[in-house]
């Protein structure tokens, strides 16, 4: 996950140019691709066919009728996009406010804390939710006010455990801003907020847009967190999918389900690339 | 050098640790915490006991540890070996045609883990390839979802690395083989290790894909402690994850070991 949000840096050589022939170079592609398309692309393509495949037989649009007109879909979608969008909101308010914190004010073992957030990164979500059911579960520390069985817990979850995404390529950023800059609206005298707003901030941006929009579809995408709390109230996308396909074994209803969290998901993540390649430009 | 007054310093850590500290050192205490427990109603757990560890290392935990670390070390050597392979491929390419790749290796990050593990259960429940209730479907859907990241850094490493070396070395009369040996592969070996931890690190906690697919006798941790979660045992499952964590940390440890003379640039 570490590399997927920190950009490449180009190093400016001489141009690589290989003595093989461009067919042959092509051809060494060939090898992964097959097996990508064998395993991940007709895999997909079969779920997309068996999402027009209804139960009694036949080509129709039966089964995306039947879905939409169900009142669970339709709430597990809102349920899942809000969820998303304000995850996605509070990890970037909570990430910038951190991350300019180990960045700007530098503590006693940042570089201890900048680790922690490593060590973090390689651990399941699922784990946050489980440390919450001590919490706030039926006998938790804090004591039982069925918090976690709302899409509340669900959203506590889901920010504990993204914010240190955005806190990532936030930092990167930081450390490559001139610290010349700050002094010299300093000794204009810009008091902290005001350098924030108008020097730091307009150098996060691009690094904000990418963490965010990456945390967007990870928020979309996940499953582990509402699985663990265990609350029948929160259904969303992926939770439909697994239910429908394992629970009711009504595999077209879950194929077209998953159809529709994969356009979501892959139409952000491909806004996702754009972004972030923009700011890398 | 944002704020100068100590007074304004102090505060703004203090604002720092009262967010920092309860929202990500806190999960982590609390689960290792309650792994020793048997009760948690008060402000600390009560009935410390080590019998959750005792029943975590033997039997079905140690079977699963077994599982989930033979599934999380196949599945990285090949998302590893194939994310490199099209990386290193993908590097000779012209810059539309490496677009195009990078995008359809990246793809497995966007579509959800849930929806992977479905497509490989429809792809593959049926002949001629029926890997359904096997051990090899739940190591397929892990290649899949890894390889992206492997790619991924891979791919980055690439662009960073210097062409002089390996023009210097062909310009001494090296075949292509033996420069990619000698010189491409030693010079990315420090992002490969990185590469291969992540993968490691991301299958030894997968679930959302597992949960789809994964057969009676070939159950990984995260599986098991979702059971013991369910059916109430909050306190064995924490034991069980404080021994996911460590496993996880104890591969990556000995994995940043893995030095090599390149590590210097």
């Amino acid at each position: 996950m570490a590399e997927a949000v920190r950009k490449p840096r180009v190093v400016r050589g001489w141009p690589r140019s290989s003595p093989r022939p461009f067919g042959a170079r092509l051809l060494w592609v060939l090898p992964p691709v097959a097996l990508l398309a064998l395993f991940f692309l007709y895999p997909l393509a079969l779920v997309v066919q068996q999402s027009f495949r209804p139960d009694s037989g036949g080509t129709s649009l039966q089964p995306y009728a039947d879905v939409f007109a169900s009142e669970a879909f339709r709430h597990a979608l809102w349920t899942t996009v809000w969820l998303a969008l304000a995850s996605t909101g509070g990890c970037l308010v909570l990430g910038f406010l951190l991350a300019l914190v180990i960045a700007f004010v530098p503590l006693p073992g940042a570089k201890g804390v900048a680790r922690f957030i490593d060590v973090y990164l390689s651990f399941p979500s699922f784990l946050i939710t489980l440390a919450l059911l001590f919490i706030y579960g039926t006998t938790g520390i804090i004591g039982s006010f069925q918090f976690l069985t709302t899409p509340w817990g669900v959203l506590l979850a889901e920010v504990t455990y993204f914010t240190p995404f955005v806190m990532r390529p936030l930092l990167a950023a930081f450390s490559q801003l001139d610290t010349a800059q700050l002094e010299a609206a300093s000794s204009l005298g810009a008091r902290a907020p005001r350098i924030v707003r108008q020097v730091i901030l307009p150098e996060a941006l691009p690094a904000l847009a990418a963490g965010g929009s990456l945390v967007l579809v990870l928020c979309l995408n996940e499953f582990g967190i509402v699985l663990f709390t265990g609350a029948k109230g929160v259904t969303t996308l992926p939770m439909l999918v697994y239910s429908k396909a394992i629970l009711e074994s009504d595999y077209p209803g879950a194929c077209v389900v998953a159809v529709v969290n994969v356009l979501i998901s892959v139409g952000l993540y491909g806004l996702y690339r754009v972004v972030s390649r923009r700011a890398g430009a | 050098m944002l704020v100068h007054s100590r007074r304004a310093k102090w505060a703004v850590w203090a604002v720092f640790l009262v967010l920092f500290l309860p929202l990500f050192a806190l999960p982590l205490l609390v689960v290792l915490g309650a792994s020793f427990a048997t009760h948690w109603s008060g402000v600390l757990p009560s009935g410390l006991t080590t019998g959750h560890y005792r029943a975590a290392t033997r039997g079905e935990a140690l079977q699963a540890l077994t599982t989930s670390l033979v599934t999380a070390v196949t599945a990285s050597l090949l998302a590893l070996a194939t994310g490199t392979w099209a990386a290193l491929a993908g590097a000779a390419l012209k810059k539309r045609h490496r677009r195009l790749l990078d995008a359809l290796f990246v793809l497995p990050v966007a579509v959800p883990s849930v929806v992977v593990g479905l497509s490989v259960l429809v792809a593959f429940s049926k002949p001629p390839m029926l890997l359904n209730g096997t051990r090899w479907i739940v190591i397929l859907a892990h290649t899949v979802l890894v390889t992206a990241f492997a790619h991924q850094s891979v791919s980055a490493a690439i662009t960073r690395l210097d062409p002089a070396y390996e023009q210097a070395a062909a310009s001494l009369g090296a075949r292509p083989a033996y420069v990619l040996w000698r010189v491409r592969l030693p010079l990315l070996l420090p992002s490969l290790t990185a590469a291969a931890g992540l993968c490691f690190a991301l299958s030894m906690g997968e679930l959302s894909a597992t949960m789809m697919l994964y057969p009676p006798d070939w159950t990984p941790l995260p599986v098991l402690i979702y059971a013991a979660t369910d059916r109430g045992a909050l306190f064995a499952g924490s034991a069980i994850a404080v021994v996911l964590m460590a496993a996880t940390l104890l591969v990556l440890f000995a994995v940043s070991r893995v030095r090599t003379r390149a590590s210097y640039r």
